[in-house]
């Protein structure tokens, strides 16, 4: 079964492991601003959406009312409602950059998740194998390239929208994302200056950061969130602002600026945007949680090999790649989405920092806490280095 | 009047992090996420209705079946923005059951798009044959169907408990000779 597939030709192999992932991340994309409606129904006591269902599915006891009551029908509503309705182009818009904006948006949406690692599976040799579309030595820094080419979109689509509001949004976006990139890259060097002690082989790779997480050892099993706390604050407050997520949601403040860079926008080009805001989000909790949350390493201190060791005794087919491959992926899957509630929770609580806010608190907050938070880590890890070396 | 000065404490440095402000409001939607819900799932479940409510105006039957109404059209009259409309009209002197009823109305259209649900109908009418009951959404797709007729009305209103049991005193004073 597996022979045919690694007999393919590897343009084939690459296009299908692409294919793949885009069909999860997209439906998960979708998912998600059905988990956004309901988890906003939860925390404000209301049920949410539970009404649509299939006549079909209807039939199905219990389970489909399981699935009607989740509102799992309402995503595909709402996905067939945007895909059919009139895409509707404004007059006054400069319709090549208009059209072109949410195009852009997806792109490096992505495109982040080909350096992206999702999961690992054990070799014959017991050794583990990250999985991923492409197993690149730049990583995050691939990462951070492709995805801050996101606010070109928005900035596209606020001009080519031709009026104030969308103009004023992707000024916004723009300064922001600006604001809070600098911060969110100073907050991951310690830990790459913790990966690349002297004498090791230089690397950038999310996956070696994994791996320096599952080592045994008191501070080899530790997770970097528990070892770099300032860190993992400071990359968490920069991903709410990198995504445009409350409270640092000024860029669609819709009480100020209406809809913001998406206002003009409608039909399946505003659907576009949503996906890509989400595919943001899922690439950024995925990248959160593989440098701070140990990746697919179920516990701290619990390596996945451990717990495959664990589990031979007791199922056969446990060191099955295949097995391994699917308990990693659910296991980091679990994780993010644990991270996509956090978003969402974030939302439902915060109110809104105003413009300035934001910005005072992106360059003389973050950015000062940051640099000294890499200065500190710079002679910590300098002095283990030098003088625990063993640790 | 004295005046109290308030001190305005000045905000601790945790305070001024904004972070344990923001694990408390956490905690709070927290438990608002495993709360029970507030909210009413509306066509299948309805609210309870609080005793005295007005809803939409209805005719009443007495306990045995009789329509209480005589046409008097005191609501008609007392009706503020002329919502209801009586035909008066008499009982057919073979009918038994209703021999002692002195009159009926032969139509009573009220129409919804004109009533103000002010209650003043029930509370003019001296035989207790109309109620504002606890019926509160009507709806129609035109003009003529949001006006209820006479076997509307009673469908909606049903039957009341009735402490008075005029026609059956009336028959009673008949029968034993007018006794008091």
């Amino acid at each position: 079964m597996f022979d045919f597939f690694f007999n393919l030709h590897p343009i084939v192999q690459a296009f299908a492991k692409g294919l793949a992932v885009v069909m999860v991340i997209f439906p998960i994309a979708g998912a998600c601003s059905m988990a956004e409606r309901k988890v906003a129904a939860w925390i404000q006591d209301r049920p949410g959406p539970n009404r649509a269902i299939v006549p079909w599915v209807a039939w199905i006891p219990f389970l489909g009312r399981f699935l009607q009551r989740l509102g799992i029908f309402h995503v595909m509503a709402d996905g067939g409602k945007m895909l059919f309705k009139e895409d509707s182009l404004p007059g006054h818009v400069n319709k090549f950059y208009f059209i072109a904006a949410p195009i852009v948006a997806m792109i490096p949406a992505l495109t982040t998740v080909v350096v992206v690692p999702f999961g690992a599976y054990l070799d014959a040799a017991g050794k583990v194998i990250p999985l991923g579309l492409a197993h690149v030595e730049v990583g995050i820094l691939a990462v951070f390239a492709v995805s801050s080419l996101g606010v070109y979109a928005l900035i596209l689509a606020g001009w080519a929208s031709n009026s104030k509001y969308p103009f004023l949004g992707s000024v916004r976006a723009s300064a922001q994302l600006i604001s809070y990139e600098l911060s969110m890259a100073l907050s991951v060097l310690p830990v790459f200056l913790w990966v690349n002690a002297p004498g090791t082989e230089g690397t950038m790779s999310l996956a070696r950061v994994v791996e320096f997480q599952s080592l045994p050892g008191f501070f080899g099993g530790m997770w970097f969130g528990f070892l770099m706390p300032l860190s993992a604050f400071i990359f968490l407050v920069a991903l709410f602002a990198e995504t445009n997520r409350q409270p640092f949601d000024t860029v669609e403040s819709e009480s100020d600026l209406v809809g913001s860079f998406h206002t003009e926008y409608g039909a399946f080009k505003w659907g576009l945007f949503f996906v890509a805001e989400y595919s943001h989000m899922l690439v950024g909790s995925a990248v959160f949680m593989l440098l701070f949350g140990g990746g697919w390493n179920p516990l701290p201190w619990v390596s996945l090999a451990d717990l495959v060791g664990w589990l031979a005794p007791i199922l056969p087919f446990a060191a099955e790649p295949l097995f391994v491959g699917v308990l990693s992926i659910a296991i980091f899957l679990g994780k993010v989405l644990a991270m996509i509630f956090l978003f969402m929770w974030v939302r439902w609580t915060l109110p809104r920092f105003r413009y300035d806010q934001v910005m005072k608190i992106g360059w003389q907050k973050m950015l000062p806490l940051s640099i000294a938070n890499l200065l500190f880590y710079a002679i910590a890890i300098a002095v283990k280095d030098l003088y625990f070396a063993k640790l | 009047m004295a005046v109290i000065i308030v001190e305005r404490k000045p905000l601790t440095f945790a305070e001024r992090t904004y972070l344990p402000q923001i694990l408390g409001g956490l905690r709070t939607t927290f438990r608002h996420l495993i709360a029970p819900k507030q909210t009413l799932e509306y066509p299948e479940q309805r609210p309870a209705i609080p005793p005295g409510y007005r809803g939409v105006p209805t005719l009443v039957m007495d306990p045995n079946g009789r329509e209480k109404c005589v046409s008097c059209q005191l609501c008609e009259f007392v009706c503020p923005p002329k919502a209801i409309r009586i035909t008066p009209g008499e009982i057919p002197a073979d009918d038994a059951d209703r021999a002692h009823v002195e009159k009926a109305p032969k139509a009573f259209d009220i129409d919804m798009l004109r009533c103000i649900y002010c209650g003043l109908c029930e509370e003019v009418c001296p035989e207790e044959a109309i109620f504002l009951q606890n019926q509160f959404s009507m709806s129609g797709y035109t003009r003529a169907e949001m006006v209820n007729h006479k076997d509307k009305l009673y469908e909606l209103g049903g039957t009341l408990p009735d402490a008075h049991h005029k026609w059956d005193k009336k028959k009673a004073a008949e029968v034993h000779g007018n006794a008091h």
